[in-house]
Parts: structure tokens; sequence; C-alpha cells
């Protein structure tokens, strides 16, 4: 019965209550992946600017929105919250969907410098309307690549491809790409905990 | 008991015997009594907290046990700017250069800001007062700044006003003025040393000519002042080159860690004696002093001698170097002494340098110039320049005759811009009495503390922070002080309270610009202006050497007053080493910073000598009171090694009554016994017994070395003979005596500490405070052993209790390869890297405390409640997010600051190269003004650490205990006067 | 072969005269141990002891709360002396817990039939001094609401526990003693459960011990099962009695910490653990055995035998704290040297000295044979000999933390009321437990009783004759 209920507890603690794994999140601004990477073919770096260079990726400024809703859907409804902001110089405030601990130091530029695709961990957000967490983003799911990377790693002229494909041979490619980019996969406590 | 004499321990090749605190010396049954009597009392339980709270809390803590389960992160959102900013990259920090006023100079920083919040202060390495390092209240500035009790709202007797309503109000007293050339206008500052500042006073005395301006603060240099006068007849400003200098006799001067340049002078006067890449020669610091300071601390030879016998012992120097001056006779050891200083001072001649105290009269700062013109190093290690402050005076009479015109009713007005002349002027001026005659009085200051509370109009300050301002350094340098945050508050600063005098109301920064728009015109303006921003210093501002003629006042000096000690005590007043004159008060890191030699927290105390405290029979923590000529206060007794018989020392700064939530109440008042005659030292206090006992929070109460070799000096004879002699102590396994040993292959981080080098400022020790979001606890955790500084500052005595050697170690964790806390963890919350790293993961930890009790150096901290701060929002602006805050019921630890590791390895990585040497630096070791802490991987035979690592002095502490510590120490040297072997210095030994 | 075993283990053939009164028949000995729970109307002084005891309880209670709510600051703990009074009581709950599977296991083993009617409240002391002690190292923790990280279970973290640190030992040690022990105990209790279902005269009672009998009817296939079993568990907990207390002693020996470095400490915490257990079953069987008139069953013949166990324990502790000594200065070890003059001259060496007091000194009575027939001196001796217990347990803990490696770190230790309330909490903690056992339960062994009552020896004949028949 103890063993049951340890079982249990165990579900709930990886079900997709806890985690938020895979559930929609409602934004202010009903903002679509799908069709702004997906059928525009908009760069992720065009919003997310600092992906390559810091820790963390980075969120658009209303500015960034406005450089083509200035123009393009100048009077759409689904995006007066922006215009709102731009007007009254008030932050819209997005529902933060990839969500860490605060215990947590994770770093974007290290990954996506050592061959790590977005997709690998945000997946195919040029196929999400409103975006969703894709993996558990618990422990055991960080460690699971970290302990074989070559399970993931892809050629870094892939990194911001949504559909790229991994060959027959990933564990043999990872293998070579792991060399190359001289990817360390750190699984020491003090990689992401001070 | 083998080991109990401390005096017998075993010494090989000139190792020393250290113990610490003065019972233990006398190895008796009070010495346990007192123990007992100086543990921590225990103070109340559960401090105030009502039963609904507890029960609020006991539900909220249960409750998470049941969640402690399935923890599900709460909903949170993502804020972007609607407009980015220039410069400004969200998670990226910024660096910005700009100084910091106190006591009439300037010290460059470079302050980092994450997102445009100040969270951390550095020093400035092109700053000729920092070359990099800071000091403890640099450091802990950044505090003041997001200070909840900081005053926030102009006021007017008890009603919130704006500053319009102020500006009003001043705009009309001034308009009265006006017609009278402003007569009745008093304006007192503290002392200035911003030439902005200085032009718009001058403006403000153009417009009322009589009008007066004075300047007043209690550590002001009144002393150096009148020396100079005496000596050359005008004003000058002495600065000293101890790089230059083989030989250096300190008048009682506390130059490593007093005055606007003691960081610079630390590093010059360590750069000579740091014995390093086959180095085996050193300066000699000779110091008299009547009270042990850090610079006594570094003495070779030092002599304790009474504050009032080392005028008559600096004439005797004089005399002894060719001065013309009457020589008084001194008596005993002191004669002898002074007689080898004095040869060795003239076998240096050129290269030596003569330094007098603050404290000291004129008369002794003046022969100081005397000694050193007739040893011929002015111009050499000795120059002299026009003064760097705007107006340099004599403070006290400045003050004096202000509060006789406020007396006399000639004050209407009077505005004080900074300061807090009602807490700090001498007692006998009863400033509070004169204040009550002024009509006009208003108080601009960063605390709505005592003189606002007696002033109609407090004006909220600007922090440094906050506002724009410039000032020069020890040497003239100027530098420009930006701000690096708007005003958290409506708060103004100096400039823009006397622009508003001057019936225009410009920004700050427009004054600043304006003036050196003034200073340097011309087309490429902009360009000085940006650079001098940039680089934190303005290019050659530094003041030219001048020669100035010596008066021949040594002939003419009165017959010095009779040197025999008459039996009569005399009272000392100092700065704290801590919260100095009482500014830094509601600092809660600094009320917390253990002083360097008592470490003692939270409140001051009645230094006395450990044969004084025998005569009036009372030991560490007794209340005496002490009557000065019919003036009473009383306060705890603390016995100071080292300290001069007949010589009663206490410091100021404490028993503030407004000082906010953290600085009221602690400790005593000690200025209630300071007066305009003896505002330094005073003869004649009676100090007796009041059969009470207060409870001081003392960091490091007891423990004798027991021949433990944790800290190993020798002389420099003995290093020159045995340069490996640190390493000949005690038993260190041998690495194959390890079973299971580990390669390190990539990175080995290590760090080497070089005792010979560490004045014991307490720099690191805040620095590591402020970048770790180290928790403030309180006087009462700390008396029950819970203070949270991952670094503290060890300090050990050799010898005799009347003049012991003492020595600094700073300890913090190890970074064992054996650690013994990794092995006990249940939970894997501590545990290695493969980079030599003793982790700590303090998401992991359960709180076993098994870590801490296994630890053989005891550095690691506990959180026993819930010490950070989370209910005042202002100090969450200030935390490092780069590093965890920490909850209750977690072990914590020093890191090497592995933020800043982890930082360095990624951006190496994403470049493919390895971490350069130097291009890690951990918060102490960027703080330390003599470099006497380094940081780098061990594995590189060519980084500085490895070179350290390779010296004779270096040693593990606790090696025997085969933890194999990454951390090492380099022995102390000491260079005595072998004339004077046998004499004070080296009986201990 | 069982049958064999079992006969000898009661010992039939030759029950020395002494362990039960005279004139005793079944029915007497039924009557007289049944009727203190099955009597209806509760004794006045039962009463007012669960009163105290169930006071000290909620104490108890209320100093976890407040645990709870501010954390581990409240008690006395500091760097460097991070475990205090928690670590202290459960040590000396842990030790106080062995007295129950010596004499249920050990004596069982070794034939000693004096064991039967001391032995069922010796295993429940047992059980209820465990659960004491259990509740500490959880308390102790900085945060409690994660003790189960302390258990190897399959994590979202994709982590394991330290199995290298000995807390990880004591979380299987305790909880491992404390399942042997129960199944022990309830299974020694089935047959006198039956008893009381027969006897009970409420339904109530009839249903609740029915439902605990788990259906014995007594019948020789019943009796033989039950046997093997016991003998099992019997066979099962006898090492645990070694191993627990040698691995409480690992959280000391194992680390570096001078006064807690020693390999002598698992011998001499084993031998410390069975002393201060009978110390306790004797501070307990004599004031019960007086109010329910019990002298016929707990005889002064058991006294002195406890007496004899404590005397030998008790100099093995005592050589333990001599060894102690001599090795820190033997060794000629710096730390270890000033660690022992620290404890015997220093701040803590009153601790020290009234521990060999209460050890060593005055134990050394019980060589008389008068003081361990007299009951009032044998009865102080066991509560001076319990507190001595405690301050060895203070002693190790405090003195070797307060005064470690660096001199710069000494610190001293001082309790506060929170962690007195603690301790005496979990005193009423396990007082109440016993309270209630003695009233629902039978405290003395019904059946085994009954085969001391002479003339079971005819009985026992017969049943092997049927054995031999088989």
């Amino acid at each position: 019965m103890i063993a049951a209920l340890v079982y249990a507890l165990a579900l709930i603690n990886r079900s997709p209550y806890v985690t938020r794994q895979g559930v929609a999140r409602e934004q202010p601004v009903q903002f679509s992946h799908k069709h702004h990477v997906g059928e525009l073919g908009i760069d992720c770096r065009y919003c997310h600017t600092t992906v390559e260079k810091l820790a963390y990726a980075g969120m658009p400024a209303t500015k960034t929105c406005m450089n083509c809703h200035s123009q393009i859907w100048a009077t759409s409804d689904f995006l007066e919250p922006v215009r709102e902001s731009w007007r009254t110089d008030e932050s819209i405030r997005w529902v933060k969907v990839y969500d860490l601990p605060e215990y947590v130091y994770f770093n974007h530029s290290i990954h996506v410098s050592k061959g790590v695709g977005c997709a690998s961990c945000h997946g195919r957000v040029d196929l999400m309307n409103a975006l969703w967490q894709q993996p558990t983003l618990q422990m055991e799911w960080c460690l699971e690549c970290h302990r074989a990377p070559e399970r993931h790693l892809r050629p870094r002229q892939f990194i911001f491809s949504m559909d790229y494909q991994q060959p027959a041979d990933q564990i043999a490619l990872g293998e070579k790409l792991k060399k190359e980019y001289d990817v360390e996969a750190r699984v020491q406590c003090s990689a992401c905990h001070r | 008991m083998e080991g109990r004499d401390p005096t017998a321990l075993q010494r090989p090749h000139g190792g020393r015997a250290y113990w610490r605190g003065l019972e233990e010396l006398a190895q008796s049954e009070e010495f346990f009594a007192w123990l007992r009597a100086e543990f921590p009392r225990q103070a109340q339980l559960l401090d105030h907290v009502d039963r609904r709270q507890f029960l609020k809390l006991m539900g909220a803590s249960l409750a998470l046990a049941g969640l402690g389960a399935c923890t599900r992160q709460p909903t949170e959102e993502v804020v972007p700017y609607v407009k980015p900013p220039e410069e400004i990259v969200p998670g990226e920090p910024l660096y910005f250069a700009t100084a910091m006023p106190l006591g009439g100079t300037v010290t460059g920083l470079l302050v980092e800001s994450h997102e445009g919040r100040p969270t951390k202060v550095e020093g400035n390495p092109q700053h000729p007062a920092s070359l990099g390092a800071t000091d403890p209240w640099a450091q802990a500035s950044v505090l003041t700044l997001y200070d909840p009790d900081r005053s926030q709202v102009v006021r007017r007797v008890d009603e919130i006003l704006t500053w319009e309503a102020f500006s009003l109000a001043l705009a009309a007293a001034l308009e009265a003025q006006a017609e009278r050339g402003g007569a009745g206008l008093r304006i007192l500052t503290e002392t200035v040393s911003s030439p902005t500042l200085g032009a718009q006073l001058a403006a403000l005395l153009e417009r009322f000519p009589q009008a007066r301006w004075h300047q007043y603060e209690p550590l002001a240099a009144d002393n150096a002042v009148a020396g100079a006068r005496l000596a050359f007849g005008t004003d000058v400003n002495t600065v000293y080159r101890f790089d230059q200098a083989d030989v250096v006799l300190s008048l009682d001067a506390d130059f490593l860690s007093c005055g606007g340049a003691h960081l610079r002078y630390s590093r010059d006067f360590v750069a000579r004696r740091r014995l390093v890449d086959g180095a085996r020669d050193m300066n000699r610091l000779y110091v008299v002093e009547s009270t042990p300071s850090n610079t006594g601390v570094k003495a070779d030879e030092r002599l304790a001698l009474r504050a009032s016998r080392i005028p008559a012992f600096a004439r005797a120097v004089a005399a002894a170097v060719g001065v013309q001056v009457a020589a008084p006779s001194l008596g005993g050891d002191a004669a002898s002494w002074l007689a080898a200083v004095a040869r060795d001072l003239q076998s240096r001649r050129g290269r030596s340098i003569v330094i007098a105290g603050d404290q000291q009269p004129p008369e002794v700062h003046a022969l100081a110039h005397a000694i050193n013109q007739a040893l011929g190093n002015v111009g050499r290690t000795v120059v002299y320049t026009d003064p760097v402050v705007a107006r340099p005076e004599l403070q006290l009479p400045s003050l004096r005759e202000l509060v006789a015109d406020m007396r006399a009713g000639n004050v209407e007005v009077l505005l004080m811009l900074g300061g807090n002349p009602v807490y700090d002027a001498p007692v006998d001026l009863d400033f509070a009495g004169a204040l009550d005659k002024v009509p006009m009085r208003a108080h601009l200051g960063l605390f709505d503390d005592e003189t606002s509370a007696l002033c109609q109009w407090h004006l909220p300050e600007s922090h440094y922070l906050e506002s724009w301002s410039d000032g020069r350094a020890f040497d003239g340098t100027a530098s420009i002080v930006q701000p690096l945050i708007a005003p958290l508050y409506d708060t103004r600063s100096a400039h823009e309270v006397l622009a508003m005098c001057l019936g225009q109301r410009p920004r700050g920064y427009d004054v600043v610009r304006e003036f050196w728009r003034r200073e340097r015109g011309g087309a490429d303006f902009e360009r000085f202006w940006g650079r001098s921003l940039n680089d934190g210093v303005v290019a050659d501002t530094a003041a030219a050497p001048k020669s100035v003629a010596l008066r021949p006042f040594a002939a003419t000096l009165p017959p010095s007053p009779d040197a025999e000690d008459d039996g009569t005590l005399e009272l000392l007043f100092r700065p704290d080493p801590t919260v100095l004159d009482g500014r830094f008060s509601n600092n809660g890191w600094l009320q917390e910073l253990p002083k360097p030699l008592t470490k003692i927290t939270w409140d001051n105390t009645v230094q006395l000598a450990p044969g004084t405290a025998q005569r009036l029979g009372v030991a560490n923590g007794d209340v005496v009171e002490l009557d000065l000529a019919g003036r009473r206060v009383r306060g705890p007794v603390w016995i100071t090694p080292g300290q001069a018989d007949g010589s009663v020392t206490v410091a100021l700064g404490y028993g503030r009554t407004r000082a906010g939530r953290v600085g009221s109440g602690n400790g005593f008042n000690a200025y209630l016994l300071r007066t305009l005659e003896a505002p330094d030292a005073a003869s004649g206090v009676v100090v007796e017994r009041t059969g009470e006992t207060y409870a001081l929070a003392c960091t490091q109460l007891h423990g004798l070395l027991e021949g433990r070799d944790i800290v190993r000096a020798a002389t420099l004879d003995e290093y020159r003979e045995h340069p490996d002699f640190a390493q000949h102590v005690g038993h260190v396994p041998a690495r194959d005596e390890t079973m299971y040993d580990w390669e390190y292959a990539g990175y080995a981080w290590g760090m080497a500490v070089d005792m010979q080098a560490c004045v014991g400022c307490n720099a690191c020790v805040v620095a590591c405070v402020a970048e770790n979001n180290i928790a403030v606890v309180g006087k009462d955790q700390v008396m029950r052993g819970r203070e949270m500084q991952w670094l503290r500052i060890d300090r050990y005595y050799a010898g005799e209790p009347e003049n012991p050697e003492t020595v600094y170690q700073p300890m913090f964790c190890q970074h064992c390869e054996l650690a013994p806390c990794e092995v006990v963890c249940p939970v894997n919350a501590t545990v290695h890297d493969d980079e030599g790293l003793n982790v700590m993961v303090y998401n992991r930890c359960v709180g076993t405390r098994y870590c801490s009790n296994n630890c053989p150096y005891k550095v690691r901290r506990f959180n026993f409640y819930r010490y950070t701060n989370y209910s005042d929002a202002s100090l969450a602006l200030q935390r490092n997010p780069d590093v965890t805050v920490r909850s209750r019921g977690v072990m914590e630890k020093c890191t090497y600051c592995i933020q800043r590791i982890n930082h360095a390895r990624i951006e190496a990585k994403k470049e493919g190269r390895k971490v350069r040497d130097g291009e890690i630096v951990t918060a102490c070791q960027q703080a330390c003004p003599t470099d006497a802490l380094v940081f780098g991987d061990v594995n590189d035979p060519s980084s500085r650490v490895s070179k350290l690592k390779k010296e004779g002095r270096n040693y593990s502490v606790l090696g025997d205990v085969n933890t194999r510590p990454r951390t090492t120490y380099l022995a102390v040297v000491r260079n005595p006067n072998p004339e004077l072997a046998g004499g004070p210095q080296e009986t201990g030994a | 072969m069982t049958t064999e075993t079992s006969r000898e283990s009661y010992g039939v053939s030759r029950v020395p005269p002494e362990i039960i009164g005279p004139g005793h028949t079944f029915e007497s000995v039924t009557d007289k141990i049944a009727s203190v729970v099955l009597t209806t109307r509760t004794p006045r002084g039962w009463l007012i002891g669960l009163a105290i005891a169930f006071s000290l309880l909620m104490l108890f209670l209320l100093a976890v709360g407040v645990l709870f709510a501010y954390g581990t600051g409240i008690w006395g703990v500091n760097i460097p002396v991070g475990w205090g009074f928690a670590i202290v009581n459960f040590v000396w709950w842990v030790g106080i817990a062995h007295a129950g599977t010596l004499i249920s296991a050990i004596l069982l083993l070794l034939r000693q039939p004096w064991r039967t009617s001391i032995n069922r409240f010796a295993e429940a002391m047992t059980l209820f001094a465990v659960s004491c002690a259990g509740l500490y190292p959880i308390l102790h923790l900085g945060r409690p609401w994660l003790f189960y990280w302390l258990l190897p279970y399959p994590n979202t973290m994709g982590m394991w526990p330290n199995f290298r640190s000995p807390l990880m030992f004591d979380v299987f040690a305790v909880s491992t003693y404390a399942t042997v022990s129960f199944l022990f105990w309830y299974t020694g209790l089935i047959p006198d459960l039956a008893t009381l279902r027969d006897r009970s005269k409420s339904i109530f009672g009839r249903k609740i011990y029915g439902i605990l009998a788990m259906g014995w009817r007594g019948s020789a296939r019943h009796w033989q099962r039950y046997e093997t079993a016991y003998l099992l568990l019997a066979g099962l907990s006898t090492p645990l009695v070694v191993s627990v207390h040698t691995i409480v002693s690992f959280d000391f020996a194992v680390s570096v910490i001078p006064g807690w470095h020693a390999t002598i400490f698992p011998p001499y915490f084993v031998a410390g653990a069975i002393y201060s257990g009978f110390a306790m079953v004797v501070t307990l069987a004599v004031p019960i055995r007086r109010y329910y008139g019990l002298e016929d069953f707990v005889t002064l013949k058991h006294l002195d035998n406890i007496g004899r166990v404590m005397l030998a324990t008790g100099l093995i502790v005592a050589y333990g704290y001599t060894m102690e000594a001599f090795m820190s200065w033997y060794s000629g070890n710096l730390y270890e040297r000033y660690m022992m003059w620290a404890r015997l001259s220093g701040p803590f060496g009153v601790a020290y000295w009234a521990l060999i007091l209460c050890n060593v000194l005055i134990p050394q009575l019980l060589w008389f044979k008068g003081v361990r027939a007299n009951l009032l001196a044998l009865w102080l001796i066991s509560i001076v000999v319990n507190v001595g217990m405690w301050l060895e347990r203070y002693v190790i803990v405090v003195t070797s933390l307060s005064r470690d490696y660096l001199p710069s770190s000494w610190f001293y230790f001082s309790p506060t009321f929170w962690d007195w309330a603690t301790y005496i909490g979990t005193l009423g903690l396990f007082f109440t437990l016993l309270f209630l056992f003695i009233r629902v339960l039978p405290m003395i062994s019904i059946f085994e009783m009954r085969t001391l009552v002479p003339g079971a020896e005819l009985k026992e004949e017969l049943h092997e004759g049927v054995e031999g028949s088989r």
C-alpha cells in the first residue's frame, strides 16, 4: 500500500499538472510562433536576440513587434495590447512558459554554440500556435542529455532550423561533433547550481 | 598537558608560538571562569513574535512539509522593455566608473550594474587611490544606497513637504539675507574636496559677501593642517612614497587603514616586503603607538607608548637625527629603542619615511616634517603638493566660531550639507543648544538623524551612487562621480541644493559638467568629458610636487611637558574600524563586521591594557564608568593586548539614537567625552567599576593554539637561512598514502594566501558578503555563534600581552581535495567537482549540519533561522542575481565565487580557448589592497597561484589531517632590528 | 527440531524456583495478568500517570510546532556545535531500545527462562524508545519536510542519496530495527491476544482482540508454526542488537573530529546501549511490579539478574572510557590529547565527571548482593545510570565539537528552553505509549508464564509424546 502511495506520488510529480509539460499557455497577446516562424520563416534570433551571446535568450521589446506591425496589421484588434504598450510605455506582461527554479542557472549561449538546436528543447515551435513547454524541465531530463549529449547534437548550421531531421547515424555524428565542438556537457552540480 | 605553555611551543626554524585571547595566556582558573562567564548569554527566544504569527508560520511550515513531495512552479511573468535602452542588455552586467567621497578625498571605483541597479562595488585600477582595490566602506556603501531606513521625503518639523516648498522658503529667507549681504547666512559642510562644490560655495559667498562657510567633520585632519602650517607656514598636502622606503617610522599613524590614501599606501608598503620570486629583502617598519592598530600589527618593531609621551619621543627622534630641538630624556627601554631606530633611519637617508598620526598634536606632525627634511627624504619618499581639499582650514576653531555666532544670534539661516554635528560635535560646544537660536535651519542628509531632528527642515540627500559630483584623490587626481541609478527617492545632492541657493535649479549633471567645461573648455570638451567618465579619472590632474621651506620652528617649541608617567589614565578617541565616525552606523554589513583586532561586532568597547585592567580589577565585559572632568559615560571593558599601559581607548561612532533600525542603540557614545581642547586624547580620565556586565558579540572568543602549527612565521634572517622553514613543520601525508586518488585533468582551481601581505583591513570580508548575498544575522545571533560571513580573518597573538606580535589569517573554505564534509552528507548536497571545487548545492541541502561538524576549519555557515531579509523590498535590488539567495535550514560556505568561474569558463568555451590566468578573480581577491589572495588554476604551472604555491613559505593549514586543501598559506616573515633582539618585540618568540 | 529447541528454550526441565512465586496454577497466572487489562475500572494511579505523561507529550508537540515554524535556531546549536540535544537524545533512546531485543532474542536463544516475565514490556519499551529515537533524525534537519530525500527512491532529480554517509546507514539500521522489533513483539502477543479475546466480557474487547489475534485457536499446528516463526525472528533480531548501535556509533567514528574519530566506538556503544537498556527496564519494572502486585512473576531473582547484567556492561563501558583516555594520550596526537584534556578540565569538565560518577562509580555498588536485592537502591542506581548514559552522549557530542582543530572557531554550547522541551517531550511520548500499553495489553506473557508453573512439565511431556509419535 505504501509502495502504491509512493508510486502515485511519483506519477503526480511527473504529471503535466506539476511540470506543465505540453500545456499551451494563454498569453496577453495571441502571438503565434506557428505563423511567425513556420509560415513567415522569421529567424529565432530576430526576437530572441541575445541567445547566442548571453545566458538569457532575450524577450522582444514592444519595439521589435512594432517594427513590422506599425505597418502590417496596424489596426488588428489582436494587436491592440501591443499598440497599447507602445502608446503607454507599459511593458507587455508575457506568461513565462519555460520557467526554471531560481536556483538553476541555465545558459542559452553555451548550448547554442555547442550544437544544441533550439528545437531539441523547445520542440517544433514552428508548429505551435500558442506556445507550450515541450520537456518536463525536471533535472532527470537535463541529465538525460548531459550524460549522453551525442544523441542530440547537430551541426551548427542547423541550430536554428526547426525541421532538422537527425541522420540515421546520429550517434556517430554526435560523437564527431562532440569532439569537434569540444562539448563538455558538465554533470557537475556546480554547472547549474550556485 | 603538552603544549599548554604557549611560549614553550615547538618552533622549528623560527616557527612562532601563537595564542589568542589574554586569559589563555594566563593558564589559570580565572581563564576558565572567564570562559564560562563570557559565553553568550541566552537571549530571549522567539524574539518578538506573537501567538497569531506563530500559528500562521506553524501552519505554513507544516503545509510545506506536505507540499515537499511535488512542488509546482508558480506562474511567473516575463516583462520585456517597451523600447530597449542603449547598451543595457538584460542578463549582462555593466561596469561604470565613479568615485566615493569620504573624509575629504575620493576613491575611484568601478560599479557593477545589473539592468540598471548597482549591485557590487569594485576598485578602479586606473585610480591612484585605489589601483583596483577597495576598502570595507566602499564595499558596504552599496547597502547604504538601498537602506530602507534612508530618508525619502522633505520634512518640515513633522509635516511632509515638497522640494518646491523648501525652495520657496529658502528663496524667501535668502531674499531677506540679500539686503544684509548674507550676514545671517551660514553654510556648514563636511570637508569638501569637490572642485565643483568649492566653486559653487565660492559663487555663493560672492553673492552673499557677509555669509560664512564652515567645515566640520569629527575625523578631520586638523592636526596635519596645523602641523604643516607650523612647519612651513603654509598649507601643504603630503604624499608618501612607501614603495621607495626601506625604513618607516610611524608615530602613532595607522596609515594602512586610515586616511584617503590607505589603500594605495598598503599596496606600496607591502610591495616592499613581498618575499616572492626569490626576493630576500624587505623594508622595516617601526611603530610607536598607544593603541594597537593594523599598522602596528605589521610592525617589525613595535613600541607601545602612552599617547602623551609620543610628542617627547618625536622630539628625541628629531634631536637624534640632527634637528635643532630640545631633546627630553626618555625613560626605560624607550630610550634604547629610540637610539636603534634613529641609527636605522640615518643609515637609510633618503629611503626612509617618518609619518605622524592624525590623532597626534600639530607639533608631532611638524617634527615629522623636520625629521624627513633632515633625513633627506623630502622629494624622494615624501612629496609635498598644494592642498587637494577645496579650502584647508582648522575645522574645530571654525566650528567654534560658528557656534559662537549661533549663540550670539547672528545666524538666521543655517544650511547644513551633510554631516551630523548634533551627534558628533565636541560636547562642550553644546551644538544642539546653539542650534535652537537659529530661526531657519535645514539639514541635508542621507538619514533623518540626530541633527535633522533638531532642524525645522530635513532634506533627503542623494547617495553618491545616485548623484553627479566630483572630487580629488589624496594626490589631487580629480574624478567625476557619476550616478549608477536615478535617485530611488525624491532626493537632491549638495550641488543641487546649492544651485537652489544661487537661484538656479539645474540638475547636478549640469552643475558638474558646466564646471568642467569652464575648467577644460575648448573644442574637444566632449571627448575630454567622455574619457573622464569612462576612465574614472580626469587625466593629468594630479597635483604637482612643490618645494616648501621648513621654518626653524623646532627651536622655538615650548619645553615639552614632563614625559614621566604620572600614573593617571589618558583617554584616547579613535575612529571605529567599522562604522568610522558613525556615518555608517545603519549599515548591517559593517555593524556585523568583526573589528580587526578585538573581533567584536555591533558594539564599541573601552579598551584597556592588561596591566591597567588588572589594577582596576576589571575583566572583559565588565561595565565601567569613564569620568572625564565630570562628564560620565558607561561602556564595557575589552582588554586589548598591545595597548599602552595607562591608555584607555574608546571608539567613536556608537551610541547613535536616530541612526535607523540597524544602527540605533548599539554601543555607547564616546562623543559625550570629546571636548574642543582634547578632541584626540584627554588626560586624567577616571575609570570606575559599576559591577554590571554587558554581553558583547565577539566572533572569536577562545582557543589556545596548543602548539598547533596553523600559523607559521620567522624572522628575515631565519628565512634567509631556511627559505622553506614553513614546510618543515608537522607531517603532511604523501599523495600515495591515499587510496583511490583522483587526477585532475582539466582546470584545478586553487588559492594562495600571503599572510605576509595581509593587513587585516576586512575589505575581503565585506566584498564576499556583497558578492554572495550573505545575510546579516544581528547581535543576538552572533552571540550564539551563528554569524554568516563565509570569510573570516583569524587573529593570533605571540609573545607577551603587553606588546604581542600579531598575525592575521584569512580563513574560508579550503576546498580540500579530500574533503571531510563531502563523505558525510547523506543527500549529496556537498560534493566535489572535476575541477577540485568543493561545491555546495543549496537546493539539495536538508540541513543535517553534519558537514559543518566534520569540517576541521569550521568555515561552513548554517541558516539556523530565515536570516535573509525578504521584507524590505529595496534590499532585494542589491542582491547578486548570479548567486542563489539562501533561505532557512540550508548550509552555505565559500564557493571560490563559482558564479565568476562559470561565467569565465563559458565565455572561454564559446571562444574555443582555455580560461586565461587572472581572468577569474574572486570577490575577496578583487577587493584586497595588498594582493594577498591569489586565485587560479594550479594545474597551469605558469599561473600566478602555481608560482606562489612553489614558494618556500607555502604550507597547508592542518595539512597533517590529510584534507589536502586547495587553499594554501604563505608564512609570515618579520624584519626585526638585530640591535633590538630581546627587546619588546622578540621576547615572545 | 523446532519443538526440541522450543522446549529447551522454555527451559521447562530446569525452571529455577525463584522466577515464579509459589502456589500458582495456570488459572491464577492467567487471571492475575489478564485482569490488569480486562478489569473495567481503571486504577486512579494509572490515570494520574497517563495525565502527566500526556501533558509532557503536548509539550513535545508544542516544541515541534515551534521548531517547524522557526527552524533549528530555537535550539542552542551553533557553528561549531552543529549537533546538540537532538542527536544526544537520538543516541540515548536508541541505546535504551536495546534491552528489549536483547532480552527477547538473545536470552531466548541462550535459554534463560527468567526472561519470560520481563520480555514483553522490555520489547514494548524497545518499540516506544525506537519511535522516540526515530523522531530526532527528522526533527534535527534544517528542512525536515525534505527528510524523504534520505531515502533511496526513484526521483525526478536523477539522484541517489550518498551511501557513504553514516546518516544513510542510520536510516536503514533504525528502520530495520523498528520493523523487526515490532514483528517480534507482535508475534509474541498473538497467543495472549487470543486469551484476552476469549476472556473479554465486552463485545468491543472481543472484536478488537479477536481481530488482533488473527484467528489463533491454539491448535498444535498453530503452536508449531508460532514457535518456528518466533525463533526465526529471534535469530533475525539478534544481529540487530549489535548492528544498530554499531552503526549509530559510526556517525561519530567515521568523522575526523578528535573525540569522535575512534575505533573503540562500536563495541563500547553497544555495551553502553545494553547498559542503559537494562537500567530502563529496572526503572520501569520496579514500580509497575509493585503497583500491580506482580511480585510473584517479576521476582527478586529477575532484578538480581538484571543487576548483574548492568554491572557487567557497566564495566565494559568503564573500560571504554579508560581506553579512550589512554589512547588519546598514547596516540601522541596533539588534537586528541587536547580534546581529552579539555573534556577533563574544560568548561564541560563537570559533565564528564558527573558521567564517570553515574556510569562507573555508583554502579559498583551492584557488586553487593544486598544492594541488588534492595529494590529502592537498585531503582535509584538504574535512574543514575540512565542519567549517566545521557551525559555520556552529551559529552561525546558537545565537547568534541566545541573545540576541534582551529581554536579561532571554538565556541560554547548552551541548551535553550526548547532543547529541554523537546527532550522532556519525548519522555512524555514514551511514557504515554507505555501507560496505554500496560492498560490494553498483557504486560507479561501469559502463556509463557504458564510454562513456568510447576506441573507444566507434565503437559509438556504429553506434548512431547505427541511429538514423538509423529
